[in-house]
């Protein structure tokens, strides 16, 4: 198989042992010492294979356990129960919940996706990217030989503008401007850390996987220090004064991001001007009414619109929209318009598992930006600690970035495979395809009209 | 007089306690000691919580305690033991078993239901589970005083599985249920064996699921259906003539456009014998059939079928996408007798979390859509609709039922009669700890399938006691006069009380 239809994952163990859901617990007292002793039943070895980590005083009990009961119901003096880790419920934030924490520390350790038996035991439907199924039942027109197959199915996108139509001079030749694009192989660019203590190892770790990866990792252009992965994987993010641009703008670097202003364009168009190759990047943040200017730049000429709400996925203001309605309705706007084709659209903001970046791009994001995602596959528990200036539990601060790389390679190991098993699943082949496929997605807000709304009287 | 429907004799309910010596209940109950062994609550308790012991009782079945509210009753043993010796708190273990779906009471409730057949008389909620919507937010409303002309012994649950006039035998199985496909290797030989006895006892049918035809079905032939499914696991003509039904398994709910996956672990000598494959290696069920691109290519399937075996049914098993009802159109003009809807909930095998959770559309928005569009076109009387993929208690019954399906298909709420606790590692290593999704020689004897039999079938004994009440409160006297009837269901999250005219079920 091509180098480009695949991400090399290789297992990275933890530094720290993981918080997991719950342990067990038993008792010593009063034990029978039957010949028979439950625990040496254990299917899973739990207890001939426990140990102490001496360093964290964790005994393996409290997350090598699987949960099968069979000890608990089994001991006849009843010694052993199973008892919730409260350090579990107490990980990370209502939206970046410790399910969520676990299963991408999961991937970012093993770089495979997260399979389990005996069907889904979560709520029928939530908030945010929860208001949404995928319709993934393809009955009649699926790839012909399935993700297991032969067919390889593409997860690159292009970023940059598009031209609509080419004109052709007299002479037969080219004249309509053919604008750079970047091609990366996965769907995914990687935006400034929301939250971080200060630490080199971090960003180096991004850059890296980024470059790795074959993506692109937004950098301030305060903090240019990582040599020559700037060259490839880095989109500068250009926050400074707008006279005189640096030296950088004119060679190696192939993208620039830069906020969105009264002048953006023409800031845009001075980047280009020095450097005709670089593909810029718009930033907005997300907020009510955002879609028009969107439309606005587009027609000016912008190539990359880059629409980011908070690391929740909530936009700025009052009421603010969630982060998947934005998409949605940004795409519908330049839909309507007939300008989508022209401008790439990468959102960003909450994307926190593999399932949140398919369903954006369904919504109408060509590609994503990840943020708070990085971190927790370096171990991050978003416990905001750093924000106020308070020490990293999960030692962030001394992360070695050769290690965070191949972590957050793994984890993206493991959304580009839960891709394709989203893409394969609706006989799809190429990503770009998925981009703004609405007829694939089910909203609950939809259902709930037409089947139970009007349940609410019964006369 | 006797629990029948037409004239089918349902089977007996026998007893079939806990295999474990600490069953897990809602409670524990330590007895101090105070105790004077003088055995008041051995006499007291109604629900044989303790059994005498030398120096002391023991707490024989904590599980069975009915919980606080026993306090304000006579026969409590806390309030009566003359010393205050007994002591109860909630069993901390219990709240961790389960997920939203399968809430700990859930599951409770039904290993009650298994164990005596009767509904639970603890404080368990046995109707819905905690996901917040869909079967969990809907509530029957009960008309004033309609179910005081039904007598409930006249009360009719049979339905028919052929609605066509084919000249193919007219199935008519006396209860609403059959159980779904779950395969020789995703689960033991024991555990299905539990299972198809089951079938025979109700009356009923079970699926093989797509792994062979274990020769220790052949005595219940008449009770099996057998799978065709993508992978042609052990299908043959042999086993095709062999059987009444014959099911089409196009995608199931559990991961629709995923196809079938068993690792490489649970492929032992047995399965791969019975599935012609090679031991240890895992097997990927292709999605989908290969050579089915449109109606006319399922009709030459679903024609073959019906060529091999003059007398049998078919059933095809989709998914739901979003054009679910188109699905079920094309199957009925395939020559299909049964659709069955599979919702996204079920299942036993290894899937991505990430499909499990965004797959489809809910089995509660698909089978109405199914039911009114196949009713506006005309055909909704020719076929029948089964919906499977997360029916849990009776109640889901009763309500899918209510939105359109002649009757369901179960699978997980079987395995949980069987003391599954959910715990989700039906696909790692050796299999299920418990012994019933698993193909360990060591494991699987932890089933012996005649208890598997009897918890089976005392559960669907005390749902078929909760349907017939809940139709009678109805004031109807068959469950096919349920068939569609969104007007007696209410939706809690859209609830007018002004508007309610009757008994809004808690």
């Amino acid at each position: 198989m091509p180098s480009k239809y695949r991400i090399e994952t290789s297992v990275v163990p933890h530094r720290l042992v993981p918080v997991s859901f719950s342990g067990v617990v038993a008792w010593e007292e009063g034990c029978l010492k039957c010949a028979r002793c439950a625990k040496r039943q254990c299917v899973y070895k739990v207890y001939e294979t426990r140990q102490l980590n001496p360093q964290e005083m964790r005994d393996s009990l409290d997350f090598a356990c699987k949960n099968c009961f069979r000890c608990v119901q089994s001991c006849p003096k009843g010694l052993i129960q199973k008892a919730q880790d409260p350090r579990f419920r107490s990980l990370g934030d209502s939206y970046f919940t410790p399910e969520i924490i676990t299963s991408l520390w999961y991937q970012a350790e093993t770089g495979r996706i997260p399979v389990s038996g005996a069907g889904y035991g979560g709520p029928f439907s939530g908030p945010g990217f929860d208001s949404m199924w995928t319709d993934m039942s393809e009955i009649v027109r699926p790839t012909r030989d399935g993700i297991h197959g032969r067919e390889y199915i593409s997860t690159a996108v292009d970023l940059g503008r598009k031209p609509m139509a080419l004109v052709f001079g007299p002479d037969g030749q080219l004249s309509s401007p053919t604008p750079p694009l970047m091609e990366i192989p996965i769907p995914v660019i990687f935006d400034k850390v929301p939250w971080s203590p200060a630490s080199n190892g971090v960003s180096e770790a991004i850059l890296m996987a980024a470059h790795e990866l074959g993506t692109l990792a937004i950098t301030w252009n305060d903090q240019l220090n990582a040599g020559e992965l700037l060259e490839k994987s880095a989109v500068v993010h250009l926050a400074m004064e707008r006279e005189g641009l640096p030296f950088w703008a004119q060679e190696g670097i192939h993208m620039v991001e830069i906020d969105d202003s009264r002048d953006a364009i023409s800031l845009q168009e001075r980047l280009k001007d020095v450097n005709p190759d670089l593909v810029v990047m718009i930033r907005l943040n997300a907020r009510k009414g955002i879609e028009r200017r969107v439309s606005e730049l587009v027609r000016s000429g912008a190539e990359v619109i880059h629409l980011k709400a908070d690391p929740w996925g909530k936009e700025m203001g009052e009421e603010p929209r969630f982060v998947l309605q934005v998409a949605r309705q940004t795409h519908f706007h330049l839909v309507e318009a007939g300008i989508r084709d022209l401008v790439t659209l990468v959102v960003g903001g909450g994307v926190a598992m593999a399932e949140h970046m398919c369903k954006l791009i369904i919504c109408g994001a060509d590609a994503v930006s990840v943020d708070a995602v990085l971190l927790i596959a370096m171990e991050c528990r978003v416990c905001s600690r750093c924000s106020q200036g308070l020490s990293c539990p999960a030692g962030l601060h001394e992360v070695e970035a050769k290690w965070g790389a191949a972590r957050i390679r793994n984890l993206m190991g493991a959304w580009h495979n839960q891709l394709l098993e989203v893409m394969g699943a609706m006989g799809m082949r190429d990503v770009r395809r998925l981009r703004g496929e609405m007829g694939r997605a089910m909203f609950f807000e939809d259902l709930e009209r037409e089947f139970f709304s009007r349940l609410g009287a019964r006369v | 007089m006797p629990d029948r429907s037409e004239d089918f004799l349902f089977p007996q309910v026998r007893r079939a306690p806990s295999r474990f010596p600490n069953p897990l209940g809602k409670y524990t109950l330590v007895i101090g000691r105070e105790c004077e062994n003088c055995g008041i609550c051995v006499e007291l308790c109604p629900h044989k919580v303790f059994q005498r012991g030398a120096r002391r009782p023991t707490v024989k079945a904590p599980h069975m305690c009915q919980g606080p509210e026993c306090g304000f009753q006579d026969h409590c043993c806390i309030t009566r033991c003359p010393k205050r010796a007994i002591t109860m708190r909630p069993n901390p273990s219990f709240e961790l078993l389960g997920d939203k779906r399968w809430t700990p009471d859930l599951l409770a409730s039904t290993w009650h239901m298994a164990e005596t057949g009767e509904v639970p008389h603890q404080d368990l909620n046995y109707k819905t589970g905690a996901s917040g919507g869909g079967f969990d937010r809907l509530r029957f409303v009960f008309p004033p005083r309609k179910g005081l002309f039904v007598d409930e012994g006249d009360i009719s649950l049979s339905i028919d599985l052929n609605r066509r006039d084919d000249g193919r035998p007219k199935i008519r199985i006396p209860v609403p249920f059959y159980l779904a496909g779950m395969s020789y290797g995703s689960i033991s030989i024991n555990a299905m064996l539990s299972r198809v006895k089951a079938a025979k006892a109700w009356g009923t049918f079970c699926s093989t699921g797509e792994g062979g035809y274990p020769e220790e079905l052949y005595p219940y032939d008449d009770h099996v259906i057998t799978q065709v499914a993508t992978g042609l696991f052990g299908v043959g003509e042999e086993t095709i003539k062999r059987v009444r039904i014959v099911e089409f398994k196009y995608a199931q709910g559990a991961k629709p456009g995923l196809g079938g996956h068993l690792l490489g672990d649970k492929v032992t000598p047995q399965v791969a014998r019975m599935r012609e494959a090679v031991a240890g290696s895992a097997l990927f069920s292709p999605f989908p059939f290969h050579s089915v691109y449109s109606v006319e290519d399922h009709k030459k399937h679903v024609d073959w079928i019906k060529h091999l075996n003059p007398r049998a049914l078919v059933a095809v098993k989709v998914s739901t996408p979003t054009d679910v009802d188109m699905v079920a159109v094309g199957s009925y003009f395939a020559g299909a007798h049964i659709i069955q809807l599979d919702g996204s909930y079920g299942g036993t095998g290894a899937a991505p979390d990430i499909a499990k959770k965004n797959i489809a559309m809910p089995i509660e928005y698909a089978v109405p859509k199914v039911h009114r569009f196949l009713t506006s076109e005309g055909i909704r009387d020719q076929i029948t609709i089964i919906a499977s993929g997360g029916i849990r208690s009776p109640h889901d019954v009763a309500k899918i039922i209510a939105l359109g399906a002649d009757g369901v298909s179960i699978g997980t709420a079987d395995l949980v009669a069987l003391e599954c606790v959910r715990c989700h590692n039906c696909e790692s290593g050796r299999g299920c700890a418990r012994g019933i999704a698993t193909t360990d020689p060591e494991l699987t004897p932890l089933i012996d399938p005649d208890w598997g039999t009897q918890r089976i079938v005392n559960m669907y004994a005390a749902w078929m006691k909760v349907l017939r009440f809940i139709l009678k409160r109805l004031g109807m006297r068959s469950v096919r006069e349920l068939v569609g009837r969104w007007d007696t269901l209410v939706h809690v999250d859209y609830l007018q009380p002004e508007a309610i005219q009757g008994e809004l079920e808690n």
